[in-house]
């Protein structure tokens, strides 16, 4: 089982990334759980929502209180307290920024991932939604499902320009982030 | 092929496939994702159903009323203040014996406000006379929404299916939807024997003097208890066409060598269920999920404790100055056991404090460590309390 927590803020998505993951491996016939921790919800809030998935039905509902993997949609939200609480030894951060990822994770002393997900979902979206980009950048790090998975659970859920530029958007990121170098994860967080 | 659905959108759905002819709501999160659902359905095509924009629950309650009673297979949903403000409507849709279906997105009820989940809301109706039925998750929200139609229609009894609010609402998770002629086959057209009619006028719900209205309420006893077999029989036949099956009145998992029984209600059991398969003394646990809660299932409660030492129950309301509600009931029902187990009652996750995993290991070392709990709340952190609240 791998369990993902993800931060972000009112209107970047966040319960959209997490249905997006959960979907995905179900559509690769695994088992997936996605929700979201609640709260009076608002544009710029800080939110968090819940990913997992296994192999087999899970029946539990209680949050995920360490994850092996944080995906963050804003970098800013590293200095909420709590933010990289929890995470299991071994563990990996995901952050929407444009640093060097080995800076931060010196910073942080976590081992982190930097994906520009705001400059390249301008680019290919037209404004800044990074959850694409980051559960792109996700995928391909961990090869945990295809990106073809993402896609099709894209496919599901929009249509039209919008669809279009949002594939377009997970090619890019997979051919900009390097594969497969967090699988080695799962071993290490026992996962 | 399951698919991926939010609990919400899986129940909005599956209400569609029971072909109600009248929907009547008015939103309140966390039920609010399933009448719009259901709207939108209307709205596209989808779903041939007079949807009935109302000023409050108590409208939304009291237009499914009348039209369930003129012949309507009728569905409404609330939460929280929601169904406290429907509670008058909800005693009178169950007095006048108006069969229909409702979800109740399980929500803690204010003061002090909180908008998440516990069971309080429809503990507070337990009396009104309705059939309760309570899901561990979106899967058996599913079924037994479907079951819960053939229920009320031939027990003439509405039916409230309980759903934990937000953590089951909104947790998207794998759900296979049955097949329209599944649910045709299981469900056939909704026939009120005692629908109103002009041309055979009838009065329901009148005026009852003391010569009839103890009978009244005795027929209305009887009738809940009777209901029993039907929960069971409609488990039973939806498992002959589905293939899932929840138990009937109960839902247990572990053998006769258990000495310490688990009962709860809702999305809890789903956790405690993990928690005990990766537990290495499982076989010395029962997990006793109370599907119906009304009806209460006394005999079959009673055979399922049978031999226990320990029955630890779990709960998501309290009635304030006396206790557990559920707990107090299944202490009266142990109470007519020769070798009755001892009984711990806790609350846990009131107002959407988290359940964790390792509440099955806490709940064990209590267990173990002698003594009895009639009740408290068992995640209540008394250092936040002044001493004197303590």
């Amino acid at each position: 089982m791998i369990e993902i927590r993800i931060h972000g803020r009112g209107g970047q998505g966040n319960v959209v990334a997490a249905y997006l993951l959960a979907t995905a491996a179900i559509d690769e016939g695994r088992f997936g759980q996605a929700f979201p921790a609640f709260g009076a919800e608002r544009r710029g809030a800080p939110v968090v929502a819940f990913v997992r998935i296994a192999e087999r039905k899970l029946h539990r509902h209680n949050q995920v209180l360490h994850p092996a993997f944080l995906v963050i949609q804003d970098e800013a939200l590293l200095h909420v307290p709590g933010v990289l609480d929890g995470l299991k030894p071994g563990g990996r951060v995901l952050v929407n920024s444009s640093h060097n990822s080995e800076l931060l994770s010196e910073q942080y002393g976590q081992q982190f991932f930097a994906l520009p997900a705001d400059s390249l979902s301008k680019e290919y979206l037209g404004r800044p939604l990074p959850n694409t980009a980051l559960l792109a950048a996700f995928l391909t790090l961990t090869e945990v499902l295809p990106t073809e998975a993402l896609n099709k659970a894209l496919r599901d859920r929009f249509r039209g320009t919008l669809l279009d530029n949002n594939l377009r958007l997970v090619q890019e990121v997979a051919t900009r982030v390097p594969a497969g170098i967090w699988e080695d994860s799962f071993h290490a967080t026992g996962t | 092929m399951p698919q991926a659905l939010e609990g919400s959108q899986a129940i909005a759905r599956t209400v569609a496939l029971c072909r109600p002819q009248v929907v009547a709501a008015y939103p309140i999160t966390p039920q609010t994702h399933i009448v719009e659902n259901i709207a939108k359905l209307v709205a596209d095509g989808k779903l041939d159903c007079e949807y009935v924009s109302v000023e409050s629950e108590f409208s939304a309650a009291s237009v499914v009323l009348g039209a369930a009673a003129a012949g309507s297979r009728a569905y409404t949903a609330s939460a929280s203040q929601g169904i406290l403000l429907m509670s008058e409507v909800l005693y009178n849709i169950a007095g006048m014996r108006i069969p229909m279906v409702m979800t109740c997105a399980n929500r803690a009820i204010s003061a002090p406000l909180s908008i998440w989940n516990d069971q309080q809301d429809s503990m507070s109706v337990r009396d009104a006379g309705w059939i309760q039925l309570y899901c561990a998750d979106n899967q058996e929200a599913v079924d037994t929404t479907i079951q819960a139609y053939r229920i009320a229609e031939r027990t003439e009894l509405p039916v409230m299916v309980c759903v934990d609010g937000f953590t089951l609402t909104h947790t998207l998770e794998p759900i296979e939807l049955p097949g329209q002629d599944e649910v045709d086959s299981f469900l056939p057209p909704y026939a009120f024997a005692r629908a109103l009619d002009p041309a055979r006028p009838l009065s329901m719900g009148t005026l009852v003097s003391p010569d009839h209205y103890p009978e009244a309420r005795h027929s209305h006893h009887h009738a809940l208890l009777k209901a029993q077999q039907e929960i069971i029989d409609a488990d039973l036949d939806w498992a002959g066409v589905s293939g899932r099956g929840y138990g009937g009145l109960l839902r247990i998992d572990g053998g006769d060598t258990a000495e310490i029984g688990i009962l709860t209600l809702g999305s809890v059991m789903g956790t405690l269920r993990d928690a005990r398969s990766e537990h290495p003394g499982r076989d010395a646990v029962k997990l006793i999920q109370l599907r119906s809660f009304r009806p209460f299932p006394i005999e079959a409660l009673q055979q399922a404790c049978q031999g226990l030492k320990h029955l630890v129950v779990l709960e998501r309301a309290l009635s304030p100055g006396a206790g557990g509600i559920v707990g107090s009931e299944v202490r009266a029902a142990m109470s007519e056991l020769r070798d009755a187990p001892m009984i711990h009652n806790y609350a846990i996750g009131l107002g959407g404090r988290d359940v964790p995993l390792d509440l099955y290991q806490t709940v064990l070392d209590m267990v173990a460590s002698g003594g009895i709990n009639r009740f408290s709340i068992l995640d209540a952190d008394l250092e936040k309390l002044p001493p004197e609240d303590r």
